[in-house]
């Protein structure tokens, strides 16, 4: 018996809490948080309602293309009260390219975000170490990730916001790719400009100590799913920087130490 | 505007609190109407104190220069300091917190000139071909005065709130890296505890220290060959305990380190 099957939410129940988050993400019509209704909504039952949505988008023709790891930094995790990354899927339909303008209206709460994407050319499964991440990794790279809440008022929990997918809406590859036994990505340092002043700054230890920790932790989290990380995947390790709120006319640009920077624009 | 023999009596209490460990009350409480150019007074004048005592200056110190403590202080630019031969301690050095009151920790890119840097009128560019090296570096700021709750003219007063300093070992010219996005990481314990990046001081830590360059020109005071300059916190400031062990690494230039030991004396 798996850890889902002891859980108290049937599967019609899960199916419901899915399309209620899917619908939000698609209409960006905010939703109260899950647990209002589902005050017991435990963490198992949360990824089976963001597996769940991964399906649906999947039969409407979406193809998952990797993953992001949420809940990376000290605080953020001493906030939620949590000792491991929240993680959500990324699909092709929420992928930008580098100085797109990026249309907000199909977001409610957009923020966004720097980080480092690591692209894998080995599958990673079950228990891994931050050197067998750096080993299975074909090449890192900048990244910035347009996080939305779909929760009125911006309330939420762990559960409900793992079950809205991490918050997960755009993400944009960029910058310079590197070899990940080419530079130190601790000490990489990420300045995030808004609309050309310095907004924030971090560096890549930020993460964990080091964002291969993050990825490493993900995979933890994916096995406990069922599910591993296939070679070609593109993962995000998760915020250097705090996010940023953006509104139409907005541009946002992330530099990075020796990898290049990243360029986006928001419209309406 | 303040007379001078007050500006003497203030910078003498200071100097009274620095050595005795007891802390005196602020400028700010005891002359509400002071202003910055008084601070800088009392500053020189307790510099003055520290260098019959037998002390030597060997560069200047930036503070400031974090938007956040700008914020905080409603002061929008940075303050210096003279740092002595003192106040400087060399890389793995253990500081006895016995000699500091209310120390918090910050990490640092240090410049040490090749040449004179004359202002006003210097360039970012001047401050580069003036850079001999730079290094990481720890600055210990302290307060002499009961809390850290203080403004403008309590801090420049106080030697913009300079402790002790420890300098890293590297040597790295600046030409070779973006000192903007080169990242800072600070460790506790073998623990992340604060992240940065050069950014974080005035846009690159170069922009700083041509603010000083030019600063202190049109006070008179030149940067000299051989100065070390703290160009300003690239990351939150930390509180130190005794047994506490601290890392400083930046990328493109190399790491230091340091251990506290002791109990602070306030």
């Amino acid at each position: 018996m798996s850890l889902d099957q002891m859980t108290g939410l049937d599967d019609e129940a899960i199916h419901r809490l899915a399309e209620r988050v899917e619908t939000a993400q698609r209409y960006a019509v905010p939703i109260h948080k899950l647990t209002d209704d589902y005050p017991g909504l435990t963490i198992a039952e949360a990824y089976r309602v963001q597996t769940a949505l991964r399906r649906s988008y999947e039969r409407r023709g979406q193809r998952v293309t990797g993953w992001k790891a949420g809940l990376t930094s000290k605080p953020k995790m001493a906030q939620m009260g949590v000792s491991t990354p929240g993680v959500g899927f990324l699909t092709d339909a929420m992928e930008c390219a580098a100085n797109a303008r990026i249309p907000l209206a199909g977001l409610i709460h957009p923020r966004v975000e720097a980080e480092i994407a690591f692209v894998t050319k080995a599958e990673l499964a079950g228990h891994v170490t931050r050197d067998q991440v750096l080993a299975a990794t074909d090449y890192v790279q900048p990244a910035l990730e347009i996080i939305d809440s779909r929760f009125t008022g911006f309330k939420f929990d762990l559960p409900s916001v793992l079950a809205d997918n991490s918050s997960s809406a755009r993400y944009v590859p960029g910058g310079r790719m590197r070899r990940p036994d080419a530079i130190d990505l601790r000490t990489v340092g990420v300045v995030l400009e808004h609309n050309g002043e310095i907004a924030q700054i971090g560096a890549g230890a930020e993460v964990l100590g080091h964002p291969a920790e993050a990825i490493a932790m993900l995979v933890g989290v994916l096995a406990g799913m069922g599910e591993v990380l296939p070679a070609g995947s593109f993962v995000m390790a998760g915020a250097i920087t705090a996010a940023v709120a953006v509104n139409p006319g907005d541009c946002i640009t992330a530099r990075f130490y020796e990898m290049g920077s990243i360029t986006v624009s928001f419209t309406a | 505007m303040l007379e001078t023999h007050r500006i003497a009596e203030l910078g003498d209490a200071l100097w009274a609190a620095l050595r005795s460990g007891r802390p005196m009350a602020k400028i700010s409480e005891l002359e509400p109407e002071s202003d910055i150019e008084d601070a800088y007074r009392i500053q020189l004048h307790m510099l003055g104190l520290r260098l019959a005592a037998g002390d030597e200056v060997v560069g200047k110190k930036i503070g400031l220069t974090s938007r956040a403590i700008q914020d905080a202080l409603g002061v929008y630019q940075p303050d210096f300091a003279q740092v002595t031969r003192r106040m400087l301690f060399e890389n793995g050095a253990t500081i006895d917190l016995g000699m500091l009151m209310q120390p918090r920790l910050e990490g640092e890119l240090a410049f040490r000139l090749k040449s004179d840097l004359i202002g006003p009128g210097v360039t970012v560019s001047d401050v580069i071909r003036a850079t001999d090296y730079v290094t990481p570096c720890f600055e210990i700021v302290d307060t002499r005065f009961q809390d850290w709750k203080i403004r403008i003219q309590d801090t420049v007063a106080d030697n913009a709130s300079c402790g002790v300093f420890v300098l890293g070992e590297a040597r790295v010219d600046p030409r070779d890296l973006d000192l903007s996005l080169a990242g800072m990481v600070i460790e506790k314990n073998g623990e992340v505890v604060a992240t940065g990046a050069g950014a974080a001081v005035q846009g690159s830590p170069v922009m700083a220290v041509a603010w000083l360059a030019n600063t202190l020109g049109r006070l008179g005071i030149p940067l000299r060959a051989g100065e070390i300059i703290l160009s300003g916190a690239q990351a939150p400031l930390l509180e130190v305990r005794d047994g506490d062990h601290f890392t400083c690494e930046i990328a493109g230039v190399g790491r230091c380190e340091m251990r506290f030991a002791g109990r602070a004396m306030v």
